[in-house]
Order: structure tokens, then C-alpha cells, then sequence
């Protein structure tokens, strides 16, 4: 499927148009950057609307086969909508892990059964779709998870404990990762995936309140909760294996994921922006000498990662290391947001102690509460601390 | 509009064959064994190695093919010299190549050609930049007058040991000029050598007083301080490249340490307190070469755009505190063994703090930074 860079650019022009005109105005509460910020049911409501309408205007899922609700085209044309999005600033299509995760997966190893059951229901939104991964004894040692999943007939008995569940108390589904095997010799032979429903009897959730103050990820309790067997993905034991094959989906629709603007990108100039008006040392914040270095210096930061990800398309220029930036790009985007952040607090002098609820809160607390919001990107998915060793381990071959 | 700027970076099939053959040379040429050797010798390298670069064509990379030079931009040396610091090959040609910069900037490539088609074929030339230690203030106290006589001082003139011609910044009334300034018109005495804390490095005081040059040697007109504000940063992005090269030798040094030293039983590379450090180092090295390719894409023969001075600074602001960083871990990470002479932390950790200050170092580039991109 070749398509040309005149249709792409015709294509363009309409998808652009279409947001424009489509782009929700503004709701007048605080809109998750990331679906993990997805707290409350007025938040939930709003998106849940927006990606419908996206997937109903056929700007989801694109590439997606049109049987299961998808346009059955060439990924490059998504990926279109996907820049567009961005740069219009347009809201999230918050399903994630059925866009990015389950539904990919679904769609290149599920059964016809399952993908007609799941992949229009992702795309529209009907059904949202958790990740049950980490637990209470085991986050990033996740190959060590102990929730029990026991074959008895046709379904199998799920027993246990997932925490940190994003969207836990909001979804129908959870891509489940559950020991059948306790005997494996590698603690990762013993792990299955499952598509499970959270509907059943025995699946319990409990909204965790987080440091930002809202709610928006649950403890999952399973005791004795019956799922079909044909729930399982794969073969017993097959799970470590396909949780490893969704990560792939995260490069995007030409990886196989539906595509949709997944998170909001919040730049260094947006820091500047922000800082207009605020003073130190009697003066435009922007005029101190040690400001100014500290704030060079983030500037650096994002436009490395723009330009390294230029480098990485060209191939005599990746030799040294090679793998290294791609393998290293969330470990360095998360810790320079996490940082960027924390700059635009501290420079806002007094007034950075302020937080959201407060009416002179600078941004109406924007960055206070997008700070500790960027820790989701440095704990969540692999902490930094363990990407930092699979970098170590696998680019520069230093021992585990 | 964005504070980020431009954001191109291409690589041409010269380059890349650049890069290709300049690592496989240096490599070969360049052991450290071969700079060790030369780290108390007088001119701190092999002139016969000096010639094959010169035959190589490295001296007129980014000269005009009418000047015997092959035309290619200096975007083109930038991989040369990575190559070059990768392997702690010191030679005159970032002196070199830089005087042939401004040369070519400052006195146009018609009047300059004879002088070009020598640097061009390996006669090894540099620039005096400096007269105190202050990159930050570019003010030219040395003088010449309208019958040639020099007088003043520069300081840390880079390889002037081994230069045929010297480019002496002075002024001529209020104007800056340039002197050129040969070899065989430098009387005894005129240099006196510093002792420096790279020892793969030479560089020297230059005497001016009771010097001449003939005043047909001398460069005039309004472009002299256009072009020698644009050689400095060249200068800087020369230096940048080159200090990531070294860099990236530095970390696999370390590296292969700590895959092969073991203390508790273990080998110390599965200690985090050292892996996540060279994790550290890496990502720096990474954002470091992105910024020297990315001003290697944006320099070229004209004046520089103000696109292109961001991408020099911010190159050389990156290579040097990754390079800083990766020096002193170095050394730390070796131990007791990090604290000899044998060890080769020393040289990469020397290196640094020698490429810090010419061109000048990260804070000097971050704070016009700040003029650039927030006023
Ligand atoms: C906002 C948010 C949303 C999340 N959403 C989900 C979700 O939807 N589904 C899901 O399954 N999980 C989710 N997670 C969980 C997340 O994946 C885990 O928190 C993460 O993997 C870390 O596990 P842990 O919390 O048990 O921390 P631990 O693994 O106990 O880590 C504690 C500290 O020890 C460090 N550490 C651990 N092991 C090592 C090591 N080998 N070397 C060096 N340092 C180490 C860590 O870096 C961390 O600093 C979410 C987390 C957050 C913060």
C-alpha cells in the first residue's frame, strides 16, 4: 500500500480543517495530560466524547481492519492525524492501553471471536481497557508477579492482587499478566496473559488517592473470580513474552497501534510563556544571570531529544552505540520533563507554593500539579532506575 | 515560533565516507600507546603522521578546490576531528584548519590563495586568539602600525611552535586587522612555551614587540571582526567535535573496567553507584553529537546566521560538560589505578579540562545562550 505525498498532504489539509473546527472548547476544569490523570467522571465523560467523535470522523484506528471498526488504510495517513493533533492541541484520546496495547495485540495474534468482540468497542470508547501488571510485592520486578490463574474447565479462577491499576475503577477490561505455572524454572515461563473482564464476580477495585490529591489509579483485588478460558492470549506461559511484543506498539500507528494523540507535550517555551509577569530581584525572572542558565540549559535538553531523534535516522551516525537513543529515549524524556517541571515551580518565587484550588495559583497551579505528575512517567512503565540498568545492560554491556 | 529554532541535521555521503576512513586512520595511527609516546616529545606529534594527513587532504577539506582544497565546507571537518579526539590524536590541523577559516573570511579567497593552497598541501598555520585568559572579551589591545611593526602580547597561541603562519589579531588604528605573520619572521625568543595540563597539546606566548611583517600582510576592512567572531565559534564547534570524540573513548575505557575488575566477588560494573553514571555519561554523549552534527549542518563558508551560532554554542556547551563528566568519573572509577600516570583516565581527564577553556567553556556559551534565545 503506496501512498503518495500529494494525497498525504490533501490529507492533511482536511484532517487539519476537521480539528480546527471540531477542537472542544475549553471544559473549564483541568484536562489530563496523559490518561493517567484521568480522575473523576466529568473528566472521563469529556474524553470518552472526544475520541468518540474522532473514531466517528475515522481519525482512529485508521489503519485498523474496517471489519473491526477500523478504516482499513495505509498507517501513514493516521500517522497524519496523529501530527495534526498535536499541533492543534486538541484533547487526549485517553483509551490507551485498548489503543496501544490490547488492541494491536488483538489485532495481530486474537482470534476473529476476539477481535470483533474488542477492537470497535476501543476504538469508540465503549469499552475502556486496564493494565493489571504490577502488584503490591513486585512493580519492577514484575516477572516475579504471583496473582494465581488456575485452568478449572472452561474458565480459569483468578486469585490475587494488582495495584497501581490506571483507570481501574473505569474499565471493562484488564490485560491481565497472572501466573499459571508457580513450578517454571524462570520465574517468567510461568506467567499468561489474559483478556479479562472486570465485570465478573471476585474482581474488586479501590481508587488510590495519589499525590496530586485526585484519584485515577485503583487496587484490583481478584478472589475466586471465574473468566472464560478463551480470556487467555496466547499459550500458558506465553506471557512475559507478549507483554514484551505490546511494548512495541508504542512507536505508534506504523507499529500497529490505533493511533490518537496519546499524551499532551508540555514544552520549555510553555514554561517560558508562563513565566511572564513574575519578578526576582525586582526584575523580569527571565533577567537573572543564574535563571537564565538554568532555563539555557532546559532549552538544551528538549532540543537535544529533537535532534536525536533526527540522528537516529541516520545510520552512520548511530554506529557507536547503536540502539542507544532509541532505547534511551524514555529514561531521557521523562527525567527532563520531571526536571523541566520542577524548574517552573521553583522560578515562580513565592507564589510557586501555591496549588491548584487556589485562585492566585500562577496557571491555576498548572505546573505544581503537573510536576508530581511527571513522576507516572518516571516510576510508571519501568522506573528510571531500571531503565538506566537495561541501558547499562544492554548498550554498553555492563554486568546486571 | 518555538524557542528550539531550527532543528536540521542531514549528513552528506562525504561525511560519512569522512568518518569512515578518519576512524579507521586514527585508529590504526593512534594507539595510546603512539600518544603517550608523544606527550613529552617538543612538537607532541609524528610529522610523518602529519604529512599522510596532509596527503589525506585533511588541511583543505573545507578550503575552495581552486585553492587546492576539496570544497566540502567545514561541516566536513567536524567528523574528522570526532574521529581525531576519539583517538587523542593531536596534530596542528584544528589550528590549521582554523586559520584557513579566517583567512578565507577575512581576506577573501582571491587575495588569500597562495597562503590557502599551502595550508591546503600541510603547511600548519594558527590563529593568536587570545591576549588574557578571558574568552568573553574580545578586545585586541596588540597593535601594528602602517610600517608593519607589531607590539603587544598573546597568550596560549595553539601549536605556534610548529605554525608557518601565525594570524596575529591587532588593531590598525581603531580598526581591527589581521597579521600574518611567517615563520621565518619570528626572531628568538619571540615564543615562550606553556606548560599545559594536556600534555598531548603545545601551545605558546607570542612576543610582539620589535616584530614586523611586511604591510602587504596585513588584513584590513569591515569584515576582519565579522570574520574572526565567526572563526571562534567554528573554533568552538572544532573543539566540541573533538571533545566528544573523546568522550565516547573515554566511556568505553571506563566501561571496559568495570566489566573486568572484580571486588566483593563481583565484577564492580553490576554496581549500580558505577553503571548508572556511565548510563549518565552516555545520554550526554548522545546529546553531544547530536548538537555537533546539527551545527555541522547549519555552518558554511558565509557569515553565520545567528541558527548557526546557537547550534556552535550549544555544541560546545554539551561536549565539554559531557567530556568534564566523563574525565573525572574516569578516574574516580579506576581506583587507586585512577590516580597514576599509567592509568589512561589521566589523559582523557587532562583533555577535558584543556578543551573547556579554548573557545570558551559551558557557562561562557550558555549566557550568550540566553541573549540569543530569551531577549
Ligand atoms: C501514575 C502511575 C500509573 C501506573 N499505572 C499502572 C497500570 O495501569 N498498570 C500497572 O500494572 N502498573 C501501573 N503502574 C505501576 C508501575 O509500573 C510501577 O509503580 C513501577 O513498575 C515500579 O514498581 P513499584 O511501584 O513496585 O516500585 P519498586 O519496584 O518497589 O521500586 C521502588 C524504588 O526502587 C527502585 N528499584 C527497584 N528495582 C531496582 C533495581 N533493580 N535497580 C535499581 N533500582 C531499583 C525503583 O527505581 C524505585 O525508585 C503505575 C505507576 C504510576 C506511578
Amino acid at each position: 500500500m503506496s501512498t503518495s505525498e500529494q494525497q498525504l498532504q490533501e490529507f492533511r489539509a482536511e484532517v487539519s480543517a476537521w480539528l480546527q473546527a471540531n477542537n472542544p472548547p475549553d471544559p473549564g476544569f483541568l484536562l489530563p495530560q496523559t490518561f493517567m490523570e484521568v480522575g473523576d467522571e466529568r473528566q472521563l465523560d469529556f474524553l470518552r466524547e472526544w475520541q468518540h467523535k474522532v473514531w466517528s470522523a475515522g481519525y482512529l484506528g485508521m489503519a485498523w481492519p474496517r471489519e473491526y471498526g477500523g478504516g482499513g488504510m495505509d498507517p501513514a495517513f493516521q500517522s497524519v492525524v496523529d501530527q495534526e493533533m498535536r499541533r492543534h492541541n486538541v484533547p487526549i484520546c485517553f483509551n490507551v492501553i485498548g489503543l496501544g496495547w490490547a488492541g494491536p495485540l488483538i489485532k495481530d495474534i486474537g482470534t476473529h471471536e476476539q477481535k470483533a468482540r474488542y477492537l470497535k468497542n476501543i476504538l469508540s470508547a465503549e469499552d475502556i481497557w486496564c493494565q493489571g501488571f504490577s502488584e503490591p510485592e513486585h512493580g519492577s520486578d514484575l516477572g516475579n508477579a504471583q496473582t494465581r490463574a488456575v485452568r478449572d474447565g472452561d474458565e480459569y479462577v483468578i486469585n490475587g492482587q494488582k495495584i497501581w491499576t490506571t483507570m481501574g475503577n473505569f474499565a471493562r477490561y484488564m490485560i491481565l499478566l497472572a501466573r499459571t505455572n508457580p513450578e517454571a524454572e524462570r520465574k517468567y515461563d510461568g506467567l499468561s496473559f489474559f483478556l479479562s473482564p472486570m465485570d465478573v464476580p471476585g474482581v474488586d477495585t479501590r481508587p488510590i488517592r495519589k499525590i496530586t490529591g485526585e484519584y485515577g489509579f485503583t487496587e484490583t483485588f481478584f478472589t475466586d473470580a471465574r473468566i472464560p478460558a478463551d480470556c487467555l492470549m496466547g499459550e500458558e506461559g506465553e506471557g512475559w513474552r507478549i507483554a514484551m511484543q505490546t511494548l512495541q506498539y508504542e512507536r505508534g500507528a506504523e507499529a500497529g497501534a490505533a493511533g490518537g494523540l496519546s499524551m499532551i507535550r508540555v514544552t520549555v517555551d510553555d514554561m517560558i510563556q508562563g513565566l511572564q509577569g513574575v519578578r526576582r530581584d525586582g526584575e523580569p525572572v527571565l533577567r537573572d544571570p543564574v535563571v537564565r542558565d538554568q532555563v539555557v540549559r532546559a532549552i538544551m535538553e528538549e532540543k537535544a531529544m529533537v535532534l536525536g531523534a533526527r540522528r537516529a535516522g541516520v545510520g552512520p551516525l548511530t554506529t557507536d552505540y547503536p540502539g542507544s537513543l532509541p532505547l534511551s529515549s524514555k529514561l531521557r524524556l521523562s527525567e527532563s520533563t520531571r526536571r523541566m517541571r520542577q524548574l517552573a515551580i521553583n522560578l515562580q518565587g513565592a507564589e510557586g507554593g501555591l496549588y491548584v484550588g487556589d485562585a492566585q495559583a500562577r496557571q491555576g497551579g498548572f505546573w505544581q500539579r503537573a510536576y508530581f505528575n511527571s513522576f507516572s512517567a518516571t516510576i510508571g512503565g519501568g522506573t528510571s532506575q531500571v531503565q538506566a540498568n537495561i541501558v547499562a545492560e544492554h548498550i554498553l554491556g555492563l554486568p546486571k | 515560533m518555538t524557542v528550539l529554532g531550527n532543528t536540521a541535521l542531514s549528513f552528506t555521503e562525504e561525511q560519512a565516507m569522512l568518518l569512515d576512513v578518519a576512524r579507521d586512520f586514527c585508529r590504526d595511527k593512534s594507539p595510546l600507546s603512539t600518544v603517550r609516546e608523544h606527550l613529552e616529545s617538543g612538537p607532541g606529534f609524528d610529522a610523518g603522521l602529519w604529512r599522510e594527513i596532509a596527503e589525506l587532504g585533511w588541511c583543505g577539506i573545507s578550503l575552495p578546490e581552486s585553492c587546492g582544497g576539496s570544497g566540502l565546507g567545514v561541516g566536513a571537518l567536524v567528523p574528522v576531528l570526532e574521529a581525531m579526539g576519539r583517538a587523542m590524536l593531536t596534530t596542528p590541523l584544528l589550528s590549521t584548519a582554523l586559520a584557513g577559516q579566517l583567512l578565507l573570511r577575512a581576506a577573501g579567497q582571491e587575495r588569500a590563495e597562495s597562503w590557502l593552497a599551502d595550508i591546503a598541501a600541510g603547511s600548519a598555520a594558527t590563529v593568536a586568539w587570545l591576549e588574557g585568559g578571558d574568552w568573553g572579551d574580545p578586545a585586541i589591545h596588540s597593535t601594528v602600525d602602517a610600517g608593519g611593526a607589531l607590539s603587544g602580547q598573546k597568550r596560549f597561541v595553539v601549536d605556534a611552535g610548529v605554525a608557518a603562519l601565525i594570524l596575529v589579531p591587532v588593531m590598525q588604528g581603531d580598526e581591527p586587522a589581521l597579521a600574518l605573520l611567517r615563520r621565518e619572521n619570528l626572531p628568538d625568543g619571540a615564543l615562550t612555551p606553556n606548560v599545559l595540563i594536556d600534555q598531548t597539546r603545545r601551545s605558546a606566548n607570542l612576543h610582539l614587540d620589535g616584530i614586523s611583517v611586511d604591510p602587504a600582510d596585513i588584513v584590513t576592512g569591515p569584515q576582519v571582526e565579522r570574520a574572526l567572531a565567526d572563526t571562534r565559534l567554528l573554533g568552538a564547534l572544532l573543539v566540541a567535535a573533538e571533545a566528544a570524540g573523546s568522550a565516547g573513548a573515554c566511556l568505553d575505557t571506563v566501561v571496559e573496567y568495570l566489566k573486568t575488575r572484580k571486588q566483593f566477588g563481583k565484577l564492580i560494573g553490576s554496581y549500580q553507584a558505577l553503571k548508572h553514571p556511565c548510563v549518565d555519561i552516555l545520554l550526554g554523549l548522545d546529546d553531544a553529537r547530536s548538537f555537533i552534527y546539527h551545527a555541522a549542518t547549519l555552518v558554511h563558508d558565509g557569515p553565520l546566521d545567528a541558527d548557526a551560532e546557537i547550534a556552535c554554542r550549544m555544541a560546545k556547551a554539551q561536549a565539554c560538560e559531557v567530556l568534564s563528566y566523563a574525565g573525572d568519573r574516569a578516574v574516580q572509577f579506576h581506583g587507586g589505578m585512577g590516580f597514576t600516570w599509567e592509568c589512561d583516565a589521566q589523559l582523557y581527564i587532562r583533555r577535558a579540562q584543556w578543551s573547556q577553556q579554548q573557545f570558551g567553556d559551558p557557562q561562557h556559551h550558555r549566557k550568550r545562550l540566553a541573549t540569543l534565545l530569551l531577549d
